[in-house]
């Protein structure tokens, strides 16, 4: 059996560093992590006396909630800092404030900034494990692997699926981390969405890029559809949202053309009537509330094999054997 | 190619006839095959449990409920050698563990430490009426105060030696060796 003890390394900050070995890793240890959400008593203890800060400086319902239940079913202790009612409106810089945790003897850190890069410049100055919950518009790793664990779950497989990552690509680090991860496990990746929010030369990632949806369609085997950012209409990059529906809008009349079914994902929160219809959303081939739950169990995962000791300690203890 | 580090201790037939014995005890120590339910642990109790299943069964004439458990996430060195990627799936039967007698199956009975992630995991899921320690072997060195209630057989093991149990689906056959282990090289 392989028992390399933290196979991820130190921290998870994205999927572009990671190899198609690591990410396997993750998704097959999600997998027993599933049933522990199933049971009457949903917890096993092993990160009992670990303490984890989820350090948020952006609002964050859903991710944050997600890794919440993450490490309470892995018995660790838990504390949320969010960027309003904290020092980090006093003016404290990100350091500060880590290091100020870290005399707190902590062991693990997830972390949600505006920033792009906050997550590596963390992890590269405190000892602690440090967990990207997203930064900017670099990565956001775990929603890339619940995405992927739910493919995966539908097909049985990764490798040469056909992919189409829809809607706002440029401010977008679901997109960016979807992209690396799916890549690296074989799939073949597209993006299709409103010019002004596609970013100049994605093609260099090795996607292809679609200028209709109903040519996306045609093509994909899943539809990642992203939120699209309201804010994004005052910046002026789209001119309503109406339009955006009626241009870019995944909608069952769309998909009843395409001649298969189409896995839809959604990394929420909706914008029903905007990127993607009701009745597509509820539809058969939604599995935007699987994502949910996997989501739980990626995190899991990723905690757990974070959480190991350091690799000379393991080689040295099994030596001993075991029981 | 035979190994000269190691040395089988029980073959085929001998286990046969250990786990054909043990099935007997258990039934005899439970008054019967009511509420029994067999948990193996992960992996080679997996397998030794469904022999204990058959043996009952061909005595008996009852089919008692099985159960594997998988104690990765309950084991109390996971800081000091590090996480197991690979973590198995605890199933449990869809009678349950409540109110059940609950038989453990394992292999090797070294320190107790094995044991002791069980009885937690176990205890998780529910509130047995009695849990049974079954095991194939043995081997002593226990650092808790844990005991078997049924043995297949007890081996004396010197301090550069350990007990391996082969089962057919993992190892390709069924038996118990002693293999010397060099200690550097380990």
């Amino acid at each position: 059996m392989n028992r390399t003890a933290s196979s991820l390394g130190k921290d998870l900050v994205g999927l572009e560093h990671l190899s198609a070995q690591q990410l396997l890793t993750i998704l097959d240890t999600a997998e027993p992590f599933k049933e522990i959400s199933e049971r009457r008593i949903k917890k096993v203890p092993v990160l009992r006396g670990k303490t984890i800060v989820n350090l948020f400086f952006e609002p964050s319902t859903r991710t944050r909630v997600s890794f919440e239940f993450a490490e309470k079913r892995l018995s660790a202790d838990t504390v949320n800092i969010s960027a309003s009612g904290s020092s980090v409106v006093k003016g404290e810089t990100l350091v500060d404030t880590a290091r100020n945790l870290e005399a707190m003897k902590i062991d693990m850190v997830v972390i949600r900034h505006g920033a792009s890069g906050a997550a590596r410049f963390l992890a590269e100055r405190i000892p602690s494990n440090v967990v990207n919950a997203g930064d900017g518009r670099h990565e956001h790793p775990t929603q890339a692997l619940l995405d992927l664990l739910t493919i995966r779950d539908n097909f049985g497989r990764i490798e040469g699926l056909k992919v189409c990552i829809v809607g706002d690509i440029l401010h977008s680090r679901v997109a960016r981390s979807n992209i690396y991860g799916l890549l690296k496990l074989g799939a073949e990746v597209a993006v299709c969405g409103p010019p002004t929010l596609l970013p100049r030369g994605i093609e260099q990632l090795g996607v292809t890029v679609f200028k209709r949806i109903e040519e996306a369609i045609a093509w994909a085997d899943v539809l990642n559809v992203l939120r699209l950012q309201l804010e994004r209409m005052q910046a002026g990059f789209l001119p309503s949202l109406r339009e955006y529906n009626q241009v870019w809008g995944v909608t069952s009349r769309r998909l009843e053309e395409a001649e298969k079914e189409i896995l839809i994902l959604h990394p929420g929160p909706m914008n029903r009537g905007v990127e993607i219809d009701s009745d597509v959303a509820d539809g058969p081939h939604s599995v935007i509330l699987d994502q949910v739950t996997n989501g739980v169990a990626v995190r899991m995962a990723v905690l757990y094999l974070l959480a190991g000791g350091e690799p000379e300690r393991a080689e040295d203890a099994k030596q001993g054997g075991e029981a | 190619m035979p190994d000269p580090q190691r040395r089988t201790v029980m073959d085929e037939a001998a286990v046969r006839r250990a786990l054909a014995r043990m099935s007997r005890e258990i039934v005899e120590l439970n008054e019967g095959t009511a509420s029994l339910v067999l948990m193996g642990v992960r992996r080679r109790g997996v397998e030794l449990a469904e022999f204990v299943r058959d043996e009952i069964e061909r005595a008996e004439g009852v089919r008692v409920p099985q159960g594997t458990i998988d104690i990765t996430l309950y084991r109390d060195d996971l800081l000091t050698v590090g996480p197991r990627p690979v973590v198995g799936e605890t199933e449990l039967p869809p009678e349950g563990v409540d109110e059940r007698a609950v038989v453990l199956v394992d292999d090797v009975l070294f320190t107790g430490r094995t044991v002791r992630a069980a009885l937690n995991e176990l205890m998780d899921y529910g509130r047995p009426s009695r849990i049974y320690l079954c095991v194939l072997v043995d081997r002593g060195g226990r650092e808790l105060p844990i005991a078997p209630d049924v043995v297949g057989r007890e081996i004396t093991v010197q301090a550069d030696e350990t007990v391996e149990v082969r089962v057919p689906r993992l190892d390709g056959s069924l038996g118990v060796d002693l293999v010397s282990v060099p200690t550097e090289a380990q």
